[in-house]
């Protein structure tokens, strides 16, 4: 069976992410799949074997890690001419994105992007325009290059034992021409990662100010999920930005999406309405978020919200 | 310094938009057509830094006739010139082929500084900025939330999903930037008025020596099948608080199992 490359998507603090086992998943329906690892792969290796890696690629030191996507995409253009693999998955994110593009430019081949899922026969389907729209593509050029968002499947595990191949990379000058010289980490605490999390709470402008944000978080944590804001809420300086839903910030698809003092405006759409199930608390009756809500709570978000937290905690 | 802005024409993406019945391309005929928003953010950038080190600005669009709307919507911002790759054969072109066309047009501009948006709004492939860094050879600093000049070394602040990183290059680079790196100036009057009169160079692929079979459907690397509009949410159960509001959304939460 041919090979599929997976590009993984890992971080020091979380470990694998789901993104990735999600990727694996999907990879063995096209062939067996082969996790490419940029890093410190013994860390990782238990888990991308119990999600089915039947192989382990793992490049790893500073002319691989710190100058970004092109290294990177260096290293699987290499892998992709000697293993010709059926198929290769990145992450829908920034640099999954960036290193598909400059693979993409080197094979000359053609490339989709924000996949959630991919046939047997290569071909991708994708969301596009805010979520309106479910497209069907294929790469016609090339091997199918494509870049799988986060929360599109349920990754299943599917024990392997994997051999780990270290790759010594040809990293030419160009490829260091930008370099990483400091990575800072935020404090986030242990809510998930808000394009992983399987529920999200967001927050905007009726929250009224940044102090207030700790309602929505207080939500977050008794269902376990992340919090997330509207650019409204972010641009009146309530929450930082890489908590923004929406056509301009990120793009969730949990299986609950709780909307706090949002109206609904066709770009914050843009970034939740895949959601699998939405329910929201707004003081409007003709709010627009309500037309998407599976259930809608017309009130002020500060008694429902204390209330429904008294409540799970109740129920727990 | 020799700054080429990107922009993009993009349909708006505050009204309805769809792909074409007849091709599958993203329907810019009868959409309200607007720079894509991002893109403002690059020019702003770019004026500051002229302001602040000197040089000259240049706009460069791939994209149909009637981008041209938007090229002076750019000018009228206060970029010095602008130049316009327009021809029949682009329809259909997938982001590998579009490119393949800004790096020729980008060639003979000779830029120190190349900016654009971190993503376009109709396709949100975030791809073109590391395509072009790659077909030119030079150094692609993106996302930048923060940009610093000093002299040929950039520097770039970058928001990551664990707090953000810094990135530096020198000189020529490609530097896309996000929505939160400045905040775009309305033209003035005088702006507009003075836009009308800016050189605005028009191109066609054989004046970039790129064929017509590179690019468009003829050239294109990926194809899409067939889509289908995804059918409207409705909205379901939506209660008034009258005092027990929040315990009407937790038993709604519970009978779908989220608690
Ligand atoms: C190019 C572009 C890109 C954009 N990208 C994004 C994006 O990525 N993400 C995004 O979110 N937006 C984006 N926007 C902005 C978007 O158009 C809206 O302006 C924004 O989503 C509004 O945020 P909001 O719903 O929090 O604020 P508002 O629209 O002001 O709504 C606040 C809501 O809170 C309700 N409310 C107030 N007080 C209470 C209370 N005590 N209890 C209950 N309800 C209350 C009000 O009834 C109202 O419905 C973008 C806009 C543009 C032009
Ligand atoms: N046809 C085009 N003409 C000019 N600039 C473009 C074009 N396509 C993409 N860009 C630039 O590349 C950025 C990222 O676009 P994309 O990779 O398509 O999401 C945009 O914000 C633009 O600045």
């Amino acid at each position: 069976m041919a090979e599929v490359l997976v590009v993984v998507e890992a971080s020091q603090a979380a470990g694998v992410k789901k993104v990735t086992l999600e990727m694996l998943t999907i990879a063995r329906t096209l062939g067996e799949p082969s996790a490419v690892v940029f890093g410190d792969a013994a860390a990782l290796t238990e888990k991308l074997a119990e999600f089915g890696a039947a192989k382990i690629y793992a490049a790893s030191g500073p002319d691989v890690e710190d100058h970004g996507a092109a290294p990177k995409a260096t290293a699987v253009a290499e892998l992709v001419k000697r293993v010709q693999p059926a198929a290769v998955l990145i992450g829908s994110t920034q640099e999954g994105k960036e290193i598909a593009g400059r693979l993409a430019v080197k094979l000359d081949n053609g490339l989709l992007t924000d996949a959630v899922d991919v046939a047997a026969d290569g071909t991708a389907t994708q969301v596009a325009f805010a979520g309106s729209t479910i497209v069907k593509s294929k790469v016609t050029r090339g091997l199918p290059i494509v870049t799988i968002r986060p929360n599109s499947t349920t990754p299943v595990a599917a024990p392997a034992t994997p051999a780990v191949e270290q790759l010594s990379v040809a990293v030419s000058d160009t490829d260091k021409l930008a370099t990483v010289v400091e990575r800072v980490a935020e404090q986030k605490g242990s809510r998930p990662e808000l394009t992983e999390a399987g529920i999200v709470v967001s927050g905007g402008r009726g929250v009224g100010n940044a102090d207030n944000f700790k309602l929505v978080e207080e939500l977050a944590d008794l269902l376990g999920g992340a919090v997330g804001a509207s650019r409204a809420a972010v641009d009146s300086g309530y929450y930082p930005h890489q908590f923004q839903v929406g056509q301009t910030g990120k793009t969730v698809s949990p299986q609950l999406y709780v909307a706090l003092g949002i109206s609904g405006a066709i770009q914050h759409r843009a970034g939740m309405q895949t959601s699998k199930t939405i329910v929201a608390v707004n003081k409007d009756p003709e709010a627009p978020i309500f037309e998407l809500a599976d259930f809608g709570v017309v009130g002020d978000l500060f008694k429902v919200v204390p209330q429904a937290a008294d409540e799970i905690r109740k129920r727990k | 310094m020799n700054i080429v802005v990107l922009v993009k024409q993009v349909p708006d993406s505050g009204a309805e938009r769809t792909l074409s019945a007849s091709d599958n391309t993203v329907e810019r005929g009868s959409a309200s057509n607007v720079i894509n928003e991002m893109d403002e953010y690059a020019i702003e950038e770019a004026l500051k830094i002229k302001e602040a080190h000197g040089g000259e600005v240049t706009v460069l669009t791939v994209g149909p006739a009637g981008a041209t709307d938007s090229i002076r919507k750019a000018l009228s911002m206060g970029p010095d010139k602008a130049v316009h790759v327009s021809d029949d054969a682009l329809h259909g072109s997938c982001a590998v082929a579009t490119s393949k066309v800004l790096a020729a047009a980008l060639g003979p501009l000779g830029a120190d500084l190349i900016l654009c948006g971190a993503e376009s709004t109709d396709g949100r492939v975030q791809v073109v900025p590391h395509m072009l860094a790659e077909r030119l050879g030079v150094a692609a600093l993106t996302g930048a939330r923060k940009l610093t000049v000093d002299g040929s070394q950039l520097t770039v602040e970058r928001q990551t999903d664990e707090g953000y990183e810094v990135v530096t290059a020198s000189t020529p680079a490609i530097v896309s930037v996000w929505d939160t790196i400045n905040e775009p100036r309305y033209p003035s009057f005088k702006g507009i008025m003075a836009a009308k009169k800016k050189p605005l160079q028009s191109l066609s692929l054989s004046d970039l020596g790129v064929a017509g079979d590179e690019v468009g459907f003829a050239g294109a690397t990926s194809q899409v099948l067939e889509w289908s509009k995804r059918p409207a949410r409705s909205g379901g159960a939506k209660v008034t608080d009258e005092g027990n509001g929040g315990e009407q959304l937790v038993a709604y939460l519970a009978t779908e199992k989220f608690v």
